[in-house]
């Protein structure tokens, strides 16, 4: 720019010169805007919330009272082609009927608090296990030892007819959990 | 033949652009026997090419997608002739790439070389060494196995921590809300697009700054580098006796990078390809997810890091140790360059590559791992189950069944995340045992209170089989006397 006062011609005519330069740059930031805002809004479509799909994990009747099972499903939050890695698991634990009658049921997701690995539940010892770090868990959920940082996530059963539903579940991390309402 | 060449020169005109380039003179001494230092950066260089090479071959035949990935690997490594070969050769030499890489940086690092005017050589170079790291990582979740799918679990898990961002953090890095196709895609894309692009271009700058500052002279005692004399002396030293790049040097890279594709098409040969592991299914459980090599020191650090402090290490830990990689040439950036003129630089070189190699061995080994089936799988030392009484055997079956083994030991065998209990009996009496077992690791440590876990029958017999842990002749933990008043 101002270093090239030779190729210049004498500024008779600046007015045009500095009308070309800025609506360059005008033009030029629009140009950059309409290819930006797709791409943005395209590769942020990762974060909007999908329709929530439900997962019917069988009738209450098939749980036991006071046993922890992991019942297995395949995720249709994801894509049709996830393959094998759409086939995850939760554990229920039946806890039987409280003084209301009312049932109650625990429902774990199935990966650890610390860094999400899957955890093992072992009814010997009644504890879940993580083969990652060791974290540890008793029957309820609640962190036993190791380094988690808090206990299992619970998901949110559903009864429906005798039947028991959840949503199904995402990935869940320590600030994205199924106990308060869905992220931003 | 001559008129060919020349009707291409007359149009392309290499001679004015290339031909400098190629015969820029270097020092004298870099082309001399000092210059096998030299060799590690173009070897680098030369692995990068197999691996575009062998990575396009690989494409060729590999499905990006979590529903057929695995089976295209398997494909790969029984039926796709010399399938096999290709996975192993892409997966071995872009180890040696990254092993080289850091040959490379230290070797830079030893000798000066970062110092003025090569500021930019090394903060490239340190972009470059990230993006190398970057291809390793995300290479290895196209391995779409268990410790792939887990491992992008843990990535998650680790992203996720970040103070508000985490959650969408996780979602942009995973495509989606859980871990599958779109994660896949993404970093196949990052893998095959995005980072190579990266570093090409990189590389581009990284050379270009080799061509325009020059070759650094090998270091002599007493040779300091001062910004306002350097290039001046440097450029008098190469007027005087510098030698054209296009010699002996290039000789000297063409041989060691010749050497490294030998070593590593055998290595390949031999060692044959990498997994995949496991099937990347979730609900099969026991994952244990490991990293390649190039992170076993980092999934150490990590590991053994109390979960305090852990937070803190996964996040700020990483941008500190770039920060302080990059600041490396600003902190020195004139004086001595030769190595026995710098003891700080080579001592710091010997504590961290001894502190990485420790950590390595631990990221290979996992003592922090439970181990899952010890508690149905490992067998019981037969000297113990010989000299046991009923009750004794009775507590062997109860360590067995609640899953103690999983994480203790005996006579070496089982899990090595808590202490091996082989002579647990000298070191704890009875009374402490019980303790220990019943409320665990005060304060949620390492070990689950059992208290609830065990009946009273069953405690009594764990106790007793491990009190009598002892070697033969030693007596039993006595509590400690109590001063009579």
């Amino acid at each position: 720019m101002s270093h090239s006062p030779t190729q210049t011609p004498a500024p008779a005519e600046p007015g045009r010169r500095n009308f070309l330069q800025w609506i360059t740059f005008a033009v030029g930031a629009v140009a950059a805007a309409v290819v930006a805002v797709p791409i943005v809004g395209y590769f942020a479509g990762a974060l909007r919330k999908g329709k929530v799909k439900q997962v019917n994990l069988g009738p209450l009747a098939s749980f036991p009272v006071n046993e922890t099972r992991l019942v297995t499903f395949n995720s249709q939050l994801g894509q049709p082609w996830d393959g094998m890695a759409a086939h995850m698991g939760v554990y229920v634990r039946n806890l039987g009927k409280d003084t209301h009658q009312k049932d109650q049921i625990l429902v774990f997701a199935m990966n650890c608090a610390h860094l999400g690995c899957p955890v093992t539940w072992f009814p010997q010892s009644g504890l879940f296990m993580c083969p990652c770090h060791g974290g540890v868990y008793y029957e309820n959920g609640d962190h036993a030892s190791g380094p988690p940082p808090r206990g299992l996530f619970k998901i949110p059963p559903q009864l429906k007819d005798g039947e028991l539903w959840i949503d199904a579940p995402f990935l869940p991390t320590l600030q994205n959990t199924f106990e308060k309402p869905a992220k931003v | 033949m001559k008129r060919i060449l020349a009707w291409f020169e007359s149009r392309l005109s290499l001679r004015d652009s290339v031909g400098p380039m190629l015969m820029h003179p270097i020092p004298r001494g870099a082309a001399g026997p000092m210059g096998w230092f030299y060799v590690f950066g173009s070897a680098s260089m030369t692995l990068l090419f197999l691996q575009i090479f062998t990575g396009i071959l690989l494409a060729l035949v590999y499905v990006p997608t979590a529903s057929q990935a695995y089976e295209s690997l398997v494909y790969m490594n029984y039926q796709q002739p010399l399938g096999w070969f290709l996975r192993s050769l892409h997966y071995w030499s872009g180890s040696a790439m990254v092993f080289m890489v850091m040959v490379h940086m230290v070797q830079v690092y030893l000798h000066g070389a970062y110092k003025y005017p090569r500021e930019l050589n090394w903060l490239t170079g340190v972009g470059l060494l990230l993006l190398t790291l970057g291809m390793a990582f995300t290479g290895q979740v196209l391995r779409w196995d268990a410790d792939a799918y887990w491992g992008l679990g843990v990535g998650a898990s680790m992203a996720g921590r970040v103070p508000l961002l985490g959650p969408a953090i996780v979602d942009l890095m995973l495509g989606g809300p859980i871990i599958g196709a779109d994660s896949l895609s993404r970093f196949f894309a990052l893998h095959v697009f995005v980072i190579p692009g990266m570093l090409l271009g990189l590389l581009g700058v990284h050379l270009w700054l080799v061509i325009k500052r020059g070759v650094s002279a090998p270091p002599a005692p007493g040779k300091v580098v001062d910004p306002r004399t350097y290039q001046e002396d440097y450029e008098a030293e190469l007027h005087k006796e510098g030698v054209p790049f296009f010699g002996e040097a290039l000789l000297k890279d063409a041989l060691f990078s010749s050497l490294t594709v030998i070593f590593v098409t055998v290595l390949a040969a031999v060692a044959g390809p990498k997994g995949p592991g496991a099937l990347p299914e979730p609900a099969l459980l026991g994952a244990d997810p490991k990293p390649d090599w190039p992170f076993w020191w980092l999934f150490a650090l990590l590991s053994l890091s109390p979960p305090a402090v852990e937070t803190f290490i996964m996040l700020v830990f990483p941008v500190v140790l770039i920060a302080m990689l990059l600041l490396v040439p600003f902190i020195s950036n004139r004086g001595e360059r030769a190595p026995s003129r710098r003891p700080v630089a080579v001592m710091s070189v010997i504590v961290i590559v001894t502190v990485l190699a420790i950590l390595t061995y631990y990221g290979d080994a996992e003592p922090w791992s439970p181990h899952m089936s010890a508690w149905s799988g490992d067998v019981m030392p037969i000297n113990l189950v010989k000299k046991g009484t009923p009750l004794q055997m009775q507590g062997m079956l109860v360590f067995q069944n609640k899953q103690c083994r999983n994480c203790h030991a005996l006579e070496g065998i089982g899990g090595r995340r808590g202490p091996d209990l082989t002579d647990v009996g000298i070191r704890l009496t009875r009374d402490q045992l019980i303790d220990q077992i019943s409320n665990g690791t005060p304060g949620g440590g390492n070990m689950p209170a059992y208290g609830k876990q065990m009946n009273p029958a069953e405690m009594s017999a764990v106790v007793d089989f491990l009190g009598s842990l002892r070697p033969s002749g030693q007596a039993p933990a006595e509590p400690a006397a109590i001063g009579k008043p």
